[in-house]
């Protein structure tokens, strides 16, 4: 489907002139709906609600179909979301189906952070499809969209008001998604119960200024069915794929003791409505507000936040290239940057580390200075002493010297008079 | 994907493409035809029997009234309804094309036309803010041939290779009521022959599925090019209204699929093409200009190499992200080795200081055990000294003591008179 087809101000400029006979353009709208009918469908939908709400069953009943094998286990903490495709045909029309499943959502105790999975999820597929936008070499007519064109928002029974996680969630989500609020099992309440339930739903919905999809009303073909289920919002809906005999037709219902509720009777519930807005008359409106509302929405905020704009300051409107290479510009020069910057701390500390170092050479040589000089004196007290022993050493030489010579002096006189009287004595004997 | 599934009971989604065609009616349409060929070879009359309106009139004359010097390229704008499906016709012709008496280059206001709507719409497309995005890319080119019966003059190839990759082309045989049948025959297969020769691609009218169409789009192509014949005047031919053009011989008509291919022509660009002719040029001629165009911007002249190859299947932004990427990787290598460089060279430093200190460490403990040594040496030649000394004294002592008590005995012997 081209994907061109963006709001577009039809003959502006242009001069109408008549024309004389049947050209055949007229069979535009018939060319465009064979190449998509050839090319396929796809929709995505999905459920948020709390476990137990009856989501995958009001699925099975929507398209008449037994989707999954059995049902989801509930033991992963957080919310999962699941989602599953399906390839379905009625008549030759082939739709290609992903319905997504919230599992767990309101299951925890705090449940401050449940929106977020989903919120993450549905910008994930955003994402993807603007990536694939971006590309340079993109194949945009043969990607599979897997934006969420449609949020059923299961509300539980309970008759009395939304609940606290209800608001927040569908504040979160309806700047992203479609959301179609609808009361879940609904078979749980009284026709005067659901009249006050609607009521204060919706004024609660006003007065957080949630903003819920609004089945659209500017085409004249369906502007009358469309308002008319506008104001029969949220739909109270009840799902079987279970089969009753009713007089003697099957159909789909719920056996009570008290009665039978049968799905497809408008006076039991509203499944009927559902289908026929959601599917038979606004599935395409859905895939359209989803493409040019909430996409671009995502799409500007995303470009926004890596610095696009569309004009300068001199409010001339840039062409892409300009932008583009602006933009890259602007980008190398911040590398370019960051690199000089590093370059320059380093030489910064290299710098320091060797005023540092040079300092401390400086200390060292200082100290061995000083320790020289201690080192001088020392030597020069030690020379001294040395000094003064050698002289002490030589006066006490000189003195013993001369003490011996007159010793020997001495003892050759006495020694001679001690040998002469030794020499006496011996004579003697 | 699990599969096809069979629906038991009536969904409703059958019901999607009434609100596909619902919506297109609303939106209305749009197309943007382009024309070219030499004057005179009969371009605003078809114009005008195609659309059955008078778009080239006194008022708006066609571009062979309108003489230039140079080639120019202009459109005109009309709006006509039928059967409640609004359409905003754009024809764009350009007078003056090939009557020159050199026609060089000729082609070239005509591909920058083409390339500038392409721009338009991509710059449009890569807006942050997008809402009207008009698509005034041209949807295609009918190429007018001069009916000379023997092929294809230089300018017809010149023009038609330089134009195939950028726009749907369709080559016609104007004023074809010039050729019998069989000259038209030998002038279409000589026409075709020369196309493939030159491997020039005009668009082809593929199959849209559909059994009946597909036998007779089969047939149509084997009559290409088509041969066309146009006119502004109804005539009556044997008590029907026809457009024709009256000759002393005979009327040749507009609409007989026996006289000329025009009404084929119309079906075809008309009935039943046009869509694919859109679709044509959005997905397949302007996603070329574009890949080009960005391909030239983000891959540095788009040289060929399995890098720029990587960067073709990513967005600009994400190319960026990508660059960005490897560029904190590069910074942190970098980072890490200026790193290491810096640590072993701070080690060295503080190594040499630590061995410098360690040797004057050494020499100043040298030193002063040698100073240490001497001190020893001299206290111990000091007490040696000290105890010679008094030892010496204490002898001498003696010795003096001696010599008092030699000198005492003496004198106590000479008193004695022991002397003898």
């Amino acid at each position: 489907m081209a994907a061109t087809e963006i709001a577009r101000q039809a003959g502006e400029g242009a001069r109408a002139v008549p024309l004389a006979g049947h050209v055949g353009f007229d069979s535009m709208p018939d060319q465009l709906v064979n190449k998509s009918v050839n090319h396929g469908f796809c929709f995505n939908i999905l459920c948020v609600g709390e476990t137990g709400l009856g989501k995958s069953t009001l699925m099975d009943t929507l398209f008449n179909t037994k989707f999954e094998g059995e049902p989801t286990q509930h033991n992963q903490p957080g919310v999962q979301l699941k989602s599953n495709t399906y390839e379905l045909q009625e008549s030759n029309v082939r739709l290609k189906l992903t319905v997504v499943n919230t599992v767990g959502f309101g299951d925890q105790i705090n449940k401050e952070d449940s929106y977020k999975s989903i919120v993450e999820f549905i910008d994930t597929q955003f994402e993807a499809y603007l990536q694939e936008e971006l590309k340079i070499k993109r194949t945009l007519h043969s990607y599979h969209d897997t934006r969420i064109h449609a949020c059923l928002y299961f509300i539980a029974p309970t008759g009395h008001s939304l609940k606290s996680l209800d608001l927040v969630t569908m504040k979160k989500l309806d700047s992203k998604v479609n959301i179609i609020p609808i009361i879940a099992k609904s078979d749980a309440i009284s026709k005067s119960e659901l009249t006050k339930f609607k009521i204060k739903i919706t004024s609660e919905l006003v007065s957080n200024g949630v903003q819920i999809y609004q089945f659209p009303t500017d085409d004249e073909t369906v502007a009358e069915i469309n308002s008319t289920m506008n104001g029969h919002l949220p739909f109270a809906v009840v799902g079987s794929t279970e089969e009753v005999k009713i007089g003697n037709k099957m159909v789909k219902a719920r056996q009570y003791p008290w009665g039978t509720v049968q799905v497809e009777n408008e006076n039991h519930c509203d499944f009927v409505k559902l289908r026929e807005m959601l599917i038979r008359v606004n599935m395409e409106d859905l895939r359209e507000q989803t493409h040019t509302r909430h996409y671009e929405l995502y799409r500007r905020c995303k470009l926004e936040e890596m610095g696009f704009k569309d004009t300068d300051p001199d409010c001339k409107p840039f062409s892409l290239q300009e932008t583009y290479e602006a933009k890259r510009n602007e980008f190398m020069g911040d590398l370019q940057k960051k690199e000089e910057e590093m370059r320059q701390m380093f030489v910064q500390r290299v710098k320091e580390k060797e005023a540092e170092l040079k300092e401390a050479e400086k200390e060292l040589h200082e100290k061995f200075d000083r320790l020289k000089k201690l080192h001088q004196d020392e030597k020069k007290k030690l020379e001294d002493k040395k000094k003064s022993l050698d002289d002490e050493l030589n006066g006490f030489k000189q003195k013993k010297t001369a003490a011996e010579l007159l010793q020997s002096q001495a003892q050759q006189a006495g020694g001679s008079t001690t040998l002469k009287r030794d020499k006496e004595r011996k004579n003697f004997f | 994907s699990q599969g096809q599934r069979n629906l038991e009971g009536y969904v409703g989604f059958a019901n999607l493409p009434n609100q596909v065609y619902r919506k297109s009616v609303k939106r209305g349409f749009e197309f943007t035809l382009m024309v070219v060929g030499e004057s005179g070879l009969g371009k605003s009359t078809l114009i005008n029997s195609l659309f059955l309106t008078d778009l080239y009139s006194k008022d708006y004359p066609g571009p062979s009234l309108r003489i230039k010097k140079t080639v120019q390229v202009e459109q005109s704008k009309v709006l006509v309804k039928e059967g409640g499906v609004q359409l905003t016709l754009t024809i764009v012709d350009t007078p003056g094309f090939g009557d020159a008496v050199d026609n060089s280059n000729c082609w070239q206001p005509v591909i920058n036309y083409i390339d500038s709507k392409c721009e338009d719409f991509l710059n449009a497309e890569s807006r942050v803010n997008r809402r009207l995005m008009p698509d005034n890319r041209v949807h295609c080119c009918l190429y007018f041939i001069a009916p000379s019966g023997h092929g294809l003059k230089p300018l017809d190839i010149e023009f038609m290779k330089r134009l195939h990759d950028k726009v749907n082309v369709i080559p016609l045989i104007a004023k074809a009521d010039t050729l019998t049948p069989e000259e038209c025959q030998l002038f279409k297969k000589q026409i075709m022959k020369e196309i493939q020769e030159h491997k020039i691609q005009i668009y082809e009218f593929p199959d849209i599925e559909d059994d009946e169409d597909s036998k007779l789009i089969r047939k149509i192509k084997e009559r290409m090019p088509l041969a066309v014949v146009g006119s502004n005047v109804v005539i009556e031919v044997n008590g029907k209204k026809v457009r024709g053009r009256q000759y002393p011989w005979g009327v040749a008509e507009v609409e007989n699929g026996e006289h000329c291919d025009f009404t084929v022509l119309r079906n075809m660009l008309i009935r039943t093409h046009m869509q694919d002719l859109k679709d044509v040029t959005n997905n397949v001629h302007y996603e070329n200009y574009r890949s080009r165009k960005l391909a030239a911007v983000t891959c540095n002249g788009g040289v060929d190499t399995s890098k720029t190859k990587n960067q073709m299947t990513r967005s600009p932004l994400a190319q960026m992200e990508e660059e960005r990427r490897e560029h904190v990787m590069k910074m942190k290598k970098m980072e890490t080795e200026m790193e290491q460089v810096f640590e072993m060279k701070v080690k060295e430093k503080k190594q040499k200081l630590k061995d410098s200190e360690a040797e004057l460490e050494r020499r100043h403990e040298q030193m002063k055990k040698n100073l240490e040594a001497q001190y020893k040496e001299l206290e111990e030649k000091k007490r040696h000294h000290e105890e010679e000394k008094s030892n010496w004294e204490a002898q001498q002592r003696i010795l003096e003591q001696q010599k008092l008590d030699a000198s005492k005995t003496m004198e106590k012997n000479k008193k004695k008179g022991k002397i003898f």
